[in-house]
């Protein structure tokens, strides 16, 4: 069986990113993405090709850009940044599965420099955001080897949001 | 001296999925040179090439930042908790 990465984020949430990369435009915005990670299920029930709902966001925890010399084309979450966001996620129940940031007037496409400094297994969600107008909205996961990125599929679903 | 190594969760799958790891060791650097020798896959995603822990690695000994402390010489005792926690970032193509 061949292994489909997705996230599952309700609509809602996926337009509080590209709410958050138009408020912060022209500058990068950043976030948490906060749920649960599903592990590995086979789709049986359908005569398509199994395939794995490998994660599920259920709120956001947006996050100030700390690069405040290069916020155009920079962001940083800091230490203490990831461990709020990770307090966060218990008190709700939930992990810290991922890192949501935007690309102003650029491809929401994971760059040199998204893949010197990613970390594996969290899913990192990209929005192109153009002349201040949400674009493309993207997930990657980093290979284990670090050579680059595994695009992973966003899957619209319809989860009550949480925040 | 027994030291206990937490593991972070983007980590843990290269761990046999542990989220902690518990060491002999006198000194962190010592402490992440036994994670890493017990779980080769980690090295990669703490050190680059040339053996230096990446930048957007914190490592915390207790709730000490190591580089405030004597980096990976600071001495560890017994019972002692060292955290790897990670920092985000990350940007667009053009500088």
């Amino acid at each position: 069986m061949s292994e489909l990465l997705e996230v599952a984020i309700s609509r809602e949430l996926l337009e509080k990113i590209r709410e958050h990369g138009v408020e912060t435009y022209p500058y990068e915005c950043c976030g948490a993405m906060l749920g649960r990670d599903l592990g590995l299920s086979e789709n049986v029930a359908s005569d398509k090709k199994s395939h794995s709902v490998s994660r599920e966001v259920h709120s956001l925890f947006p996050l100030v850009n700390r690069r405040d010399d290069s916020p155009r084309n920079r962001f940083s979450v800091t230490a203490d940044d990831v461990r709020d966001a990770e307090k966060t996620a218990r008190v709700q129940g939930l992990e810290v599965i991922g890192w949501y940031h935007s690309h102003p007037d650029h491809p929401a496409r994971p760059s040199d420099y998204d893949r010197d400094h990613a970390w594996p297994w969290y899913s990192y969600v990209i929005v192109s955001v153009d002349t201040g107008v949400p674009q493309d909205m993207t997930s990657w996961r980093l290979k284990d080897d670090r050579s680059g990125f595994l695009e992973e599929k966003i899957a619209p679903i319809e989860v009550s949001a949480r925040n | 001296m027994s030291v206990k190594v937490m593991i972070p969760t983007p980590l843990r799958a290269y761990a046999g999925k542990r989220d902690s790891a518990e060491f002999s060791a006198a000194t962190v650097g010592e402490a992440l040179s036994g994670l890493t020798s017990q779980f080769g896959e980690l090295r990669k995603h703490l050190y680059t090439e040339d053996g230096k822990l990446r930048a957007f690695v914190n490592v915390y000994l207790n709730d000490e930042d190591i580089r405030y402390l004597a980096k990976e010489n600071t001495p560890t005792k017994d019972g002692d908790t060292i955290s790897i926690v990670p920092s985000i970032a990350g940007g667009s193509f053009a500088h």
